[in-house]
């Protein structure tokens, strides 16, 4: 197989040349069947797959939020096969792929700061590995596809059980279309010191992505998860449609991370779900800053003494339409939930967040505090704070605190009356307002997340 | 070393704030402005680093010879003038140590050696009594107005500009706080820079060696004086200046 690279200045923008990539393009039954053999997959799997396929012909597209009409689902690559197997050695990678992540820093960060990585390449995971002691303590953390026929009592105790397929419209196009994502098992006790981190990199032009990621953490366990996404800039529309389902278990926490630059030619419809158990706690961390269209909600479903944290930062500029939030359902008695959001828009962008809130009636004293800021840098771009709140006990704390600001003038003034120029004058004040949760992403992220924001800024003063 | 000529400005809505301007500061000099409120003392210190709020209609300010009407306000602050707000802006998530190093580095042609400016930081904090964890806050962020204005003028010792214009920082401090401004300003002051001390206040001027006392009322100084001039408008107001 030949690939070569095309060099570019930003590293998010690599491509890889394709020859003898066969892409799979289109949606039928045919083509779903065709997937599924070539996967070799189960019976029950395909079983899915078509099930799902029928509710995606079936269900509506969704009647709210942004505008995905231009969506044509005939021309996005379903299944790009480039036949790699999943490795535990990088050097089995092909090198201009390899080439690619290493110029995105995670064979390094592996080395430094990682107890596994995953990198999946448009539709295939091509890279997977765990640190052995964590192996011999009975760590699972493979490739989902791989996951299907090794360890299928697990996968279909849990698969389709978070999220189910008839969930909305693209979910179920998810379940037809699902190819590669990672598949986590944290025995009873294990506590990870490092994270592990799975990169999805979308590589092909007019392609989609719909990695499957499935995580159980079982009780007094904790883990740390990482979910990276780039892709490089096309002019034609790209899908990613990927789906999380996590169970984290009584006394366990799981830490989930993700810093989502797609390119700005990306619709994202993700669909992610926790159900945490009692006294159990995940922590919801969400970068997102690229894609054309996001539409992002992580539901959390809360039992006795659970707790729900996200921390969330949106950065929207010239075309996009960032269209984020949360859903949370209280079932157990005393949950808790935490959320800070900020969001910033430039140059025409749009942020959204929702939150749509579920106490049920057994759920006493509960609390829940959300807080959502925004920042606008000019007057053209948006944003808008959508709560929804159903509570159906009467003793539980809820708290909603939406703050929408412009960048004063008074404080460009300011910062360039000391000597700064309006861009910088800018950049300190986006880092400034970010910083709060900045502070709250795994380290190498952090550093990230500030160099993105100014990448974003660049070019600001026209 | 700076030089201001029949200068006329208004808001950007409209008004007409300063009207027929005439100033003229050399180098080694210190200058206080008094005036009563809304005389245009803050538009003045505005105007001259070109705050985009305001707009000047006619009349010319140089510094250093160079018309700088039209720089923009980075640019003059690299020319080397430097104002102390009268309300200092909260500036949330950014910490003093990061925004003054950002701020030396952007005045400065080369760059600038960390160590050398870490010491020379902790020494002016030390000598404005600032306690040392004070430059992990955020800017201004929370401060009380009195620790506000010790903020400015660690920035002027920090940046030390040629041109250094004190829009009331004086205000609303307390005695000693009024010594740490004063002792600030003689830590500041050389025979190669000079000074311009807006206030309402004759306190200030105690510790300070000035050179010249102006009043300026509706937007145009219209009495120039050495420093009994002071002391005279603190006993008897702007009455008579008023029409
Ligand atoms: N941006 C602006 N838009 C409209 N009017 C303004 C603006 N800035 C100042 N003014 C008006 O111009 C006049 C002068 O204001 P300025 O702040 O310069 O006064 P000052 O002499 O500094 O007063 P003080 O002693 O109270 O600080 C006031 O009437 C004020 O309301
Ligand atoms: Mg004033």
């Amino acid at each position: 197989m030949k690939t070569r690279i095309e060099l570019d200045d930003n590293i998010y923008n690599k491509k890889v040349k394709e020859e003898s990539v066969s892409k799979i393009v289109g949606l039928t039954k045919e083509i779903v069947e065709e997937i599924s053999k070539e996967k070799d997959e189960p019976k029950w799997v395909l079983d899915i797959r078509l099930k799902a396929l029928d509710y995606f012909n079936k269900l509506p597209m969704p009647n709210w939020g942004p505008d995905l009409s231009m969506l044509n689902l005939d021309e996005i690559s379903t299944y790009v096969k480039r036949g790699i197997n999943t490795s535990d050695k990088w050097e089995d990678v092909p090198e201009e792929i390899k080439n690619v992540f290493d110029k995105l820093g995670i064979p390094e960060a592996e080395k430094k700061s990682l107890a596994g990585v995953g990198a999946q390449f448009d539709s295939e995971m091509v890279y997977h590995k765990v640190q052995d002691d964590l192996k011999k303590q009975g760590v699972i953390y493979c490739n989902f596809d791989t996951a299907i026929k090794e360890y299928p009592d697990l996968v279909k105790e849990y698969f389709t059980k978070a999220v189910p397929i008839m969930d909305h419209k693209f979910i179920a196009l998810h379940y037809a279309l699902f190819s590669g994502g990672s598949f986590v098992y944290i025995p009873k006790g294990v506590h990870l010191d490092n994270p592990l981190q799975s990169y999805f990199r979308l590589n092909s032009k007019g392609a989609g992505q719909f990695e499957h990621t499935l995580i159980i953490v079982e009780e007094d366990s904790y883990l740390e998860f990482i979910e990276g996404c780039s892709a490089p800039g096309y002019n034609t529309l790209n899908l990613h449609a990927g789906c999380v389902e996590l169970f984290v278990k009584k006394n366990a926490l799981l830490r989930f991370s993700t810093i989502e630059n797609w390119s700005k030619n990306m619709l994202n419809l993700n669909t992610k779900k926790a159900y945490v158990d009692e006294n159990g706690k995940i922590e919801w961390i969400m970068g997102s800053f690229g894609s054309k269209i996001s539409m992002l909600y992580p539901m959390s479903i809360l039992e006795d003494n659970a707790k729900c944290e996200m921390t969330q930062l949106s950065f929207a500029g010239k075309g996009q339409n960032l269209d984020t939030g949360l859903k949370v359902v209280c079932n157990g008695k005393n949950t808790s939930t935490v959320v800070n959001s900020k969001s910033i828009s430039k140059d025409g962008g749009i942020c959204t967040f929702r939150s749509n809130v579920l106490v049920n009636k057994k759920a006493s004293n509960s609390k829940l505090s959300l807080s959502c800021e925004s920042l606008m840098l000019d007057s053209i771009s948006r944003s808008d704070t959508i709560p929804s709140c159903t509570i159906l006990n009467d003793d539980t704390i809820f708290s909603h605190e939406a703050k929408i600001g412009k960048i004063s003038d008074d404080t460009i003034f300011y910062l360039m009356s000391r000597g700064l120029s309006e861009e910088e004058a800018k950049s300190i004040i986006v880092r400034g307002f970010a910083e709060p949760i900045s502070k709250v992403f795994p380290v190498e992220y952090a550093v990230e997340m500030n160099r993105l924001i100014n990448m974003e800024l660049e070019g600001t003063i026209g | 070393m700076l030089v201001i000529k029949n200068l006329y400005a208004k808001a950007k809505d409209g008004k007409e704030i300063l009207k027929g301007l005439d100033l003229e500061i050399k180098k080694g000099e210190i200058h206080v402005i008094m005036g009563p409120n809304g005389s245009g003392k803050s538009t003045l210190s505005n105007v001259i680093l070109n705050n985009p709020k305001y707009e000047i209609t006619s009349g010319e300010i140089y510094f250093e010879n160079e018309l700088i009407n039209n720089l923009k306000t980075n640019e003059i602050a690299k020319k080397g003038i430097f104002m102390s707000f009268q309300t200092p802006v909260e500036v949330e998530g950014v910490k003093i140590s990061e925004f003054l190093k950002t701020a030396k580095n952007s005045i400065s042609d080369e760059r600038v050696n960390l160590f050398k400016f870490i010491t020379n930081l902790e020494e002016n904090m030390d000598k404005l009594s600032i306690k040392k964890d004070f430059i992990n806050r955020e800017l201004n962020v929370g401060f009380s107005g009195g620790e506000k204005k010790k903020n400015e003028i660690l920035q002027l010792l920090t940046l030390n500009p040629k041109l250094a214009i004190l829009d009331e920082t004086d205000s609303g401090l307390d005695i000693d706080a009024i010594k740490v401004v004063s002792n600030g300003i003689n830590l500041f002051k050389n025979e190669n820079n000079s000074v311009i001390i807006i206030t309402h206040n004759a306190k200030i001027l105690e510790n300070l060696k000035v050179d010249y006392v102006h009043v300026l009322v509706n937007g145009k100084i219209i009495k120039t004086g050495d420093s009994s001039l002071a002391k005279e408008i603190e006993e008897n107001g702007y009455s008579k200046y008023l029409k």
